[in-house]
């Protein structure tokens, strides 16, 4: 499915925080949404996700305006992993998980063969299949993360939006939540912090900067010397890589 | 295997389900029977035989109207008011997202006494009719305050809570100045009591409008159990789960408010069972919404008419208010969930 966003803006009193953004995601695509702390990386995704309304602009996913779509439908199909999300419940690993079923379940329907399998599987993919009866208190911040990743699998969406979700992992599983995540068959947009895994991940970088889309296009074409002068004020010396077109980055301490 | 699981904690619940009716059976006949001179168990169950027109026994027509017409309906309403009231704790902690959240903290017992002391103090009205009444529209009166000050209920749950304080202040305020500006000493007594709670005065017609109110009240949240367990991770969270965060919280804010306002108009502010009800209920069966609210009504149900049944027996000769006997069982489970919650260090 596709994602397109025209001419976003949002904002609270006189402030805006988003103006003005327009992005094209095609199917199956993923795209890196980074920029520096404060820049609108989290308020664009949930403009992108339906969790707010913008002033003005418009998002449509796979051809429909999702003003128009029912919160349900659209959670069949669009899932959100927020950059944290805490609770004092005591829930284990696989209540949370079963959470991801909700929008999948009509109020009393029982719990079915696809729901089950929808879970096993994420569990799976995010290896918490072990720790399925821990209370989910217990966890430490990395698995809390990959649970909730679990949760968004297990809500079987063909759009994903992940606030983040290298957050807290560890390295091996940074690389194998972005690995899964480009593999798998749908279309997606991550923000990172971490410009080196945007590049090897990311079909392709969108740069915001004071909720400004500054810069998007390949990783190559987008993490240039210049851009991460103006925009993150780093000096970084910018090398391709054997990989095409995924340039890497090595930071200067002067 | 994580199906079998579910399964095992689904005959856990229906298992605690049917303890939990026999028991409730057995405190509703004991409450039946004991008084301020007990009646046996054989008498009360053909008395009620008899009632329903199913026996045709021989009991002394007074023994036979005091069980049917004073203790069967007093046990009955109770047993309701307890599920209820815990209904409405188990929802207001999941939708407020705070573990001591209880019916009350929409300020609607507040609004309650303002409305019950117009009546027993200013005159509104007269007889028990309108101080129900009055009672009930004092804690709508609370809880449109609170729905306004919190946008329709659709801002955070810290905000709610807030306009509730705020409520109940007011309202708690307003009571006390009528009562200290208009009422005499047996007036401000009379006040005290029914705040403090009482079966005392409910028959038939009080348990039939409670069982309806409880009946609908429980049909809408279970319908609504799933969404509930969706608001585990925040308000956010569940609107990425599909679920109509704004729609979901006014109509459930709207039945507890109208649940606990029917309960509170009939028996009084009675406190504690609210709160500590869902905790109990929560240790048995887990914090899912399908499991806990059954299981809390029938928590609830069997903990009220205990306690009811308490209030007549601790003191010879008297009924002490069924708020007090409540709050000296609350009062130390409170603590402990106080104790548990204190900041990990
Ligand atoms: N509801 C709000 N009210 C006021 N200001 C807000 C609100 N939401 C976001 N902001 C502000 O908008 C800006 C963008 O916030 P946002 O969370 O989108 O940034 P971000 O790019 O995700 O940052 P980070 O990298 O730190 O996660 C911040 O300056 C933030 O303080
Ligand atoms: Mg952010």
């Amino acid at each position: 499915m596709s994602v397109v966003a025209e001419n976003l803006r949002w904002g609270v009193k006189r402030k805006t925080i988003v103006s003005d953004v327009s992005l094209t995601v095609a199917p199956g695509e993923t795209l890196g949404l980074i920029g520096p702390n404060g820049s609108g990386k989290s308020s664009l995704l949930r403009l992108l996700a339906g969790l707010r309304k913008p002033l003005s602009g418009r998002v449509e996913i796979n051809g429909r305006d999702i003003a128009q779509i029912p919160r349900k439908v659209l959670s069949r199909q669009v899932a959100f992993v927020q950059q944290s999300a805490a609770t004092d419940t005591n829930v284990t690993v696989r209540d949370v998980v079963r959470l991801g079923r909700t929008p999948h379940r009509s109020a009393l329907a029982g719990w079915s063969e696809p729901d089950e399998t929808a879970v096993a599987h994420a569990l799976d993919r995010v290896d918490m299949t072990s720790r399925r009866a821990q209370p989910w208190q217990t966890l430490s911040g990395g698995e809390r993360q990959r649970v909730h990743i679990a949760r968004a699998l297990a809500q079987t969406p063909q759009v994903m939006f992940l606030d983040e979700p290298t957050n807290h992992l560890d390295i091996h599983h940074q690389i194998e939540i972005l690995r899964m995540v480009r593999d798998l068959d749908l279309t997606s947009v991550i923000a990172l912090h971490d410009l080196n895994l945007a590049a090897m991940f990311c079909d392709r970088i969108l740069v915001l900067e004071a909720g400004v889309l500054r810069a998007c296009g390949t990783p190559d074409a987008v993490l240039t010397q210049a851009i991460l002068r103006d925009v993150f004020r780093v000096t970084a010396h910018v090398s391709g890589s054997p990989d095409a077109g995924r340039p890497h980055i090595r930071f200067s301490s002067e | 295997m994580a199906s079998v699981a579910s399964e095992g904690r689904t005959v856990r619940l229906a298992l605690f389900l049917c303890l939990s009716l026999i028991v409730l059976a057995f405190a509703v006949a004991a409450a039946t029977a004991i008084g301020d001179y007990n009646i046996g168990l054989g008498t009360v169950f053909l008395s009620v035989t008899n009632e329903l027109g199913l026996t045709g026994a021989e009991i002394a027509p007074i023994e036979q109207s005091v069980v049917w017409n004073l203790r069967l309906s007093r046990a009955l309403v109770a047993a309701l008011a307890g599920a209820g009231l815990a209904i409405c704790g188990a929802i207001l902690q999941a939708l407020l997202r705070n573990t001591l959240a209880e019916p009350f903290v929409l300020g609607v017992s507040a609004g309650a006494s303002t409305g019950a002391v117009c009546v027993i103090v200013l005159g509104i009205g007269a007889g028990s009719l309108s101080l129900s009444l009055g009672a009930f529209a004092g804690a709508f009166a609370a809880f449109a305050l609170v729905a306004l000050l919190s946008n329709g209920a659709t801002s955070g749950p810290n905000h709610t809570i807030l306009a509730g304080v705020a409520a109940s202040q007011l309202f708690n305020a307003l009571t006390s100045y009528i009562v200290t500006t208009s009422g005499n000493a047996q007036q401000a007594r009379d006040v005290m009591f029914w705040l403090l709670g009482s079966f005392g005065g409910v028959r038939w017609p009080d348990f039939q409008l409670l069982l309806v109110v409880v009946i609908v009240s429980l049909s809408v949240c279970i319908w609504m159990a799933r969404s509930l367990d969706a608001f585990t991770f925040g308000d956010e969270d569940a609107a990425a789960l599909g679920v109509p965060v704004a729609r979901i919280r006014l109509v459930l804010f709207g039945v507890t408010a109208l649940l606990t306002a029917t309960v509170v108009s009939m028996v009084g502010a009675i406190g504690f069972v609210g709160l500590v009800v869902p905790h109990a209920a929560r240790y048995v069966v887990g914090p899912l919404h399908l499991r806990l609210l059954p299981a809390c009504a029938m928590v609830g149900a069997v903990f009220m008419v205990v306690a009811d049944i308490a209030s007549r027996v601790i003191a010879a000769q008297q009924t002490v208010p069924i708020g007090v006997v409540t709050a000296l069982v609350g009062v130390p489970f409170f603590a402990i969930i106080l104790y548990q919650a204190r900041p990990q260090s």
